[in-house]
């Protein structure tokens, strides 16, 4: 096997704008994930069926259906409907949408989580709602999640080379770009194959300790 | 404890004369087939302390989960200070409450738990302060204040920046009975608080309860198996069995002269 | 949908035919590899566990569509070995996958009482027979609701190799808009038709699973219809591809 460490020297430039990009999606994706999954959890408890039911349909039927799909879906339908994102912005918006049906559940465990007794302390005091989920039922549910929506934003991150294929040149795009120029493909791929596993392995590793740390 | 100035929004139903503080009449709670509570009238007057004995099973803490509105009865009525806590009237019928107006009369009713649920992600200070402010309506300043007193009272002044995983068991217990104490409840339900306990942590919260039982007006239902300190702090026993008041009296004649066999038999057991 | 004629209807039918395909033969490789890594987590050798335990933390670090590009493109420039796309895209997937299952495998059978394994030794089984006797029938009820979780993952993972030019579902969906101009439609279709094979696909699982509790005398009672897949807090690292019981 040949490798041409040239070629690993030509391709840096671009494989820290793909990096870049690689981030802007994923911390934007995890943000979008994180806010549209507890408002999908709390729908989800709501008493009213027709509030529960729509979103758990929506909810169940975009996890479990391939996110590529989803992604091309918005970018070619969009359009259709006279709404124009760029590359990245759709990426973003299929991967926070995809993924906040996951952190959905998460938040959905967290909040069964949280010990009966506490429900029932907000009761005796006579806590109103708002108050009881505010500072009671969320701050105790997100605070047990925290490993596991982590774990959904290294998850998110193996997939966001999914938006290379709509055109967005974070790291998958660039070594495509590359490897379309120079006819080396080994290099660029190889490169950042190794890069997600540098950045995953750790972050998981993160995690690990975190959940040891507060899931007690 | 002190009373204060009337900038909060506390409810203070004065009982009219004659009628009782709460009024159990013909309530009938079941679980599924299991029918917990049958046909159930009892009073408690203002300002007196009654304690519920009997086997588990039997239906005394359902009682107070009754009284807090955690369950419903099938049956029946519940009255506390006059008005109806299950029920509302509109246009002079019964009709089942809503949540409104069952937060309304629940509001005079505290509860301490046996697993004492204080807010882990608050600090002493704010577990007591929370409920005040956000219910009663007090300014941050008062509410601080009337916790500094509670705490003072169940002896846990230096404590107050502390979370509640920081505290041993009897101290948490201790931290509940301030918070259930600081929304000023003209009743105060005790469901068998000291069972969970460490038994050397015990005697610190019974001493407390003892303190209010005798230094303040509130009236008191105690689920317990704490015989001495049910003799030393009621005013009445109820002994329940199978959903049932199968004896009531004072502590003096239940506990040493007790007329029913089945009453008998569990003090035997128990004492 | 007046606009998609039979021919168009055909070139999605055999699409989701060569999904289904993809999809078993990944579930094999990627089964298989789960059980030699997972139970070589185990195994009382140092070297053993830390080999299989590398491999599951590479391939669970890395990008399945990364990896799958490695396959199509890297292989035959850098070793010279060209694989058919159908091979290549199995190759991927069932590597990956395997990795996340081994994750599973070694979790299920951690969870498995110690007390099993005394009593093992203690009448005097070996290795081999405590694992595929004792150990291995207890785990294996555990294994399947993750594992379920993990195959619908994989079900949606195939749709990647669409853009290597493997002519599944999805692949046949773009032609299909090609075809027709409008994409609305037949992704919408599509989206359904993955929807229902990954219901499908949990039923199929619900099924398994009841008959391996009853292969250990804890047959459930029978349960109303159901779609939604049980959702756990995710234990370790990587989430839905490992809800998993035990530690790492």
């Amino acid at each position: 096997m040949q490798w041409d460490w040239s070629a690993v020297a030509d391709f840096m430039p671009r494989f820290w704008d793909g990096v870049l990009l690689t981030l802007q999606a994923l911390v934007l994706g995890s943000l979008i994930a994180f806010a549209l999954g507890l408002v999908w959890a709390l729908a989800q408890r709501s008493s009213l069926k027709i509030v529960s039911w729509p979103v758990t349909v929506v909810t169940e039927f975009i996890r479990n259906t391939p996110l590529l799909v989803q992604l091309f879906f918005l970018y070619f339908v969009l359009p259709e409907w006279n709404v124009t994102f760029s590359a990245l912005v759709t990426g973003v918006i299929g991967l926070g949408l995809h993924y906040s049906t996951y952190t959905a559940e998460v938040y959905r465990a967290g909040i069964d989580g949280v010990p009966v007794g506490q429900w029932e302390a907000c009761t005796a005091l006579s806590l109103p709602r708002t108050r009881t989920w505010q500072s009671v039922i969320l701050p105790q549910a997100i605070r047990r999640v925290v490993p596991a929506l982590g774990n959904y934003v290294i998850a998110m991150l193996k997939d966001s080379p999914m938006i290379a294929t709509i055109g967005a040149l974070e790291m998958l795009g660039q070594a495509r770009q590359f490897s379309a120029e120079t006819f080396q493909p080994t290099e660029p791929i190889t490169v950042i194959g190794i890069a997600f596993i540098l950045i995953a392995y750790p972050a998981s590793l993160l995690m690990r300790a975190l959940e040891r740390r507060l899931v007690h | 404890m002190s009373t204060d100035s009337s900038t909060s929004k506390e409810t203070k139903n004065p009982t009219v004369d004659g009628s009782e503080l709460i009024e159990f009449k013909d309530v009938t709670k079941r679980f599924g087939s299991n029918v917990v509570l049958d046909n159930l009238c009892f009073d408690v007057s203002s300002g007196k302390h009654v304690t519920l004995i009997g086997p588990s099973g039997s239906g005394k803490t359902t009682i107070l989960r009754l009284l807090m509105t955690l369950v419903k009865p099938e049956e029946g009525t519940i009255k506390v200070a006059g008005e109806y806590l299950t029920h509302e009237t509109k246009n002079g019928k019964l009709v089942p409450a809503g949540e409104k107006h069952s937060r309304e009369v629940r509001k005079n009713i505290g509860m301490v738990f046996q697993q004492f649920n204080l807010f882990p992600n608050m600090k002493v200070l704010r577990n007591i302060t929370e409920a005040p402010v956000h219910v009663l309506g007090l300014s941050g300043d008062e509410a601080e204040q009337r916790a500094r007193e509670l705490l003072e009272l169940v002896g846990l002044t230096e404590h107050i920046d502390k979370y509640p995983s920081q505290l041993s068991g009897g101290q948490q217990q201790r931290v509940a009975i301030a918070r259930a104490l600081a929304m000023r409840p003209q009743v105060l339900l005790l469901d068998e608080v000291t069972s969970a306990l460490d038994p050397e942590l015990v005697a610190g919260v019974l001493d407390v309860l003892r303190d209010i039982a005798h230094t303040t007006d509130i009236t008191m239902l105690c689920v317990t198996h704490e015989m001495n300190f049910a003799r030393d702090i009621s005013d009445d026993v109820l002994m329940f069995d199978a959903g049932r008041v199968i004896e009531s009296g004072p502590p003096e004649k239940i506990f040493s002269d007790p007329e029913h066999e089945r009453t008998r038999e569990f003090l035997s057991a128990v004492l | 949908m007046t606009d998609l004629t039979w021919g168009l209807w055909e070139l999605l039918l055999k699409g989701v035919w060569v999904t289904v395909q993809l999809t078993f033969f990944s579930t094999l490789l990627g089964a298989a590899v789960a059980f030699v890594v997972g139970v070589a987590r185990t195994h009382r050798l140092r070297f053993v566990r830390f080999v299989s335990g590398a491999y599951m933390e590479i391939f669970r670090g890395t990008s399945a569509l990364v990896l799958m590009f490695w396959m199509f493109f890297v292989l035959p420039v850098a070793f010279g070995w060209q694989l058919l796309p159908m091979w290549a895209a199995v190759l991927a997937l069932g590597l990956s996958y395997g990795a996340y299952g081994s994750e599973i495998v070694r979790g299920a059978l951690a969870a498995v009482a110690p007390a099993q394994q005394e009593a093992g030794i203690a009448l005097s089984f070996s290795p081999w027979h405590r694992l595929t006797k004792i150990v291995l029938p207890q785990a294996w009820p555990e294994m399947i609701p993750p594992a379920n979780n993990l195959l619908i993952e994989l079900l949606k993972g195939t749709a990647l190799v669409s853009i290597m030019g493997v002519a599944d579902t999805a692949f046949g969906a773009m032609l299909v808009r090609n075809a027709t101009g409008e994409s609305a439609p037949v992704y919408t279709i599509i989206l359904v038709m993955y929807f229902v094979l990954a219901f499908v696909l949990t039923r199929g699982m619900r099924v398994l699973e009841r008959h391996a509790k009853a292969g250990i005398g804890q047959a459930p009672p029978e349960k109303s219809l159901g779609v939604r897949r049980r959702a756990s807090i995710p234990q370790q690292a990587d989430a839905f591809r490992s809800n998993v019981v035990g530690g790492s």
